[in-house]
């Protein structure tokens, strides 16, 4: 189990959403979105509007856990494709770099074949991203946390 | 662990509440959602069985203010506290940046409030944490009951360390919140240390 940190930074940040940009023209997607494992939502693409994105991230993380512990139940190291089909929309949740989730939420104006494609060489792409992400957070001085200058005002003044 | 986006400003951080079976986890949440401004809180999802016990958990995501130009955001999760749910417990406390425990005071309930706090220490441990490096406080709930046992028993018990501890009545909504900025203040102190 990674306990590291999860730092995002402006640079892939803006390369994360133009990714998934992408994706969601060339696979005919109603919403992409990406989350942390832990459920924090990174970055959003598509009609998001009206839609509960926080709400969503954390329960397509507890998804994607509960899958995790019956895949290990199982001997399995991983289920890293997970698909809901509904009446109307479908929601094709994969598992990226073993660190983000990719949700990708869709309608019959696509079908699970062109998602299926599209996905496989966006997950190479983000993990490009996220791999270079990891290196970078790493290397980068513990000191230079933007918290790491705050006072117990600062900290009190949240709560007055 | 926590969360810190440059892109977006705003630092996000995962706040587990621990206890045994009825202890008021779920209680502490509601009060939370029911006395926040609209503008600082998001949905408050629970995932409970229809006789409202909690399945796998709650999920209430709060905001609350600007640290240095950080927007902080906790996201509150609650564990499904009855013995068999194990395996959803664990999932629930990966990636974990503070933990409340919620004792229940009742006398009988004691034995469940070890084996609880056990069961956290041991859980912590597999995920690679250390309950007394994590920042943690103890609750001690439902402080208005006739049967409660006194705090210096239940503080000899689940406490012996001395950690930072409220008494509480979430039904009411006494010493939630005063259990929730302990605990968020713990967290942000851990995170100016470079977390």
């Amino acid at each position: 189990m990674d306990n590291a940190q999860m730092v995002m930074y402006e640079e892939e940040a803006q390369q994360v959403t133009e990714v998934i940009d992408q994706l969601v023209k060339e696979a005919n997607a109603k919403v992409v979105f990406v989350v942390d494992k832990n459920g924090q939502l990174i970055s959003s693409s598509g009609e998001t509007e009206g839609l509960d994105t926080t709400s969503l991230a954390s329960l397509t993380a507890g998804n994607i856990a509960a899958t995790g512990g019956l895949a290990k139940l199982l001997g399995e190291k991983e289920f890293s494709i997970l698909f809901h089909e509904g009446e109307k929309d479908n929601l094709h949740i994969s598992l990226i770099a073993q660190r983000v989730i990719l949700v990708v939420i869709f309608d019959e104006r696509s079908s699970l074949g062109l998602i299926r494609l599209r996905v496989k060489k966006t997950t190479e792409k983000l993990t490009e991203i996220f791999e270079s992400l990891a290196k970078k957070a790493a290397s980068a001085e513990a000191g230079s946390s933007p918290f790491a200058e705050i006072t117990d005002d600062d900290i009190d003044n949240l709560f007055s | 662990m926590s969360f810190i986006n440059y892109s977006s400003r705003e630092i996000n951080c995962k706040i587990v509440y621990y206890g045994p079976g009825l202890c008021g986890k779920t209680t502490n949440l509601q009060h939370i959602y029911g006395k926040t401004n609209p503008e600082s809180k998001g949905k408050m999802i629970s995932l409970a069985t229809e006789s409202e016990r909690t399945l796998f958990f709650d999920f209430l995501p709060l905001s609350l203010g600007e640290i240095r130009g950080f927007k902080t955001r906790f996201h509150l999760y609650t564990v499904p506290g009855q013995v068999f749910y194990d395996a959803s417990r664990k999932l629930i406390l990966k990636g974990v940046d503070g933990v409340v425990f919620v004792a229940d005071s009742q006398v009988e309930r004691m034995e469940a409030n070890i084996e609880s706090l056990e069961n956290l220490d041991d859980n912590l441990k597999e995920q690679g944490y250390d309950l007394k490096k994590l920042p943690f406080v103890m609750q001690y709930n439902k402080r208005d009951l006739p049967n409660a046992a006194p705090v210096e028993e239940l503080r000899k018990l689940l406490n012996p360390d001395g950690n930072t501890e409220f008494d509480a009545c979430a039904a009411t909504g006494e010493g939630v919140f005063e259990t929730l900025k302990g605990i968020s203040k713990m967290v942000l102190i851990e995170l100016k240390k470079g977390g």
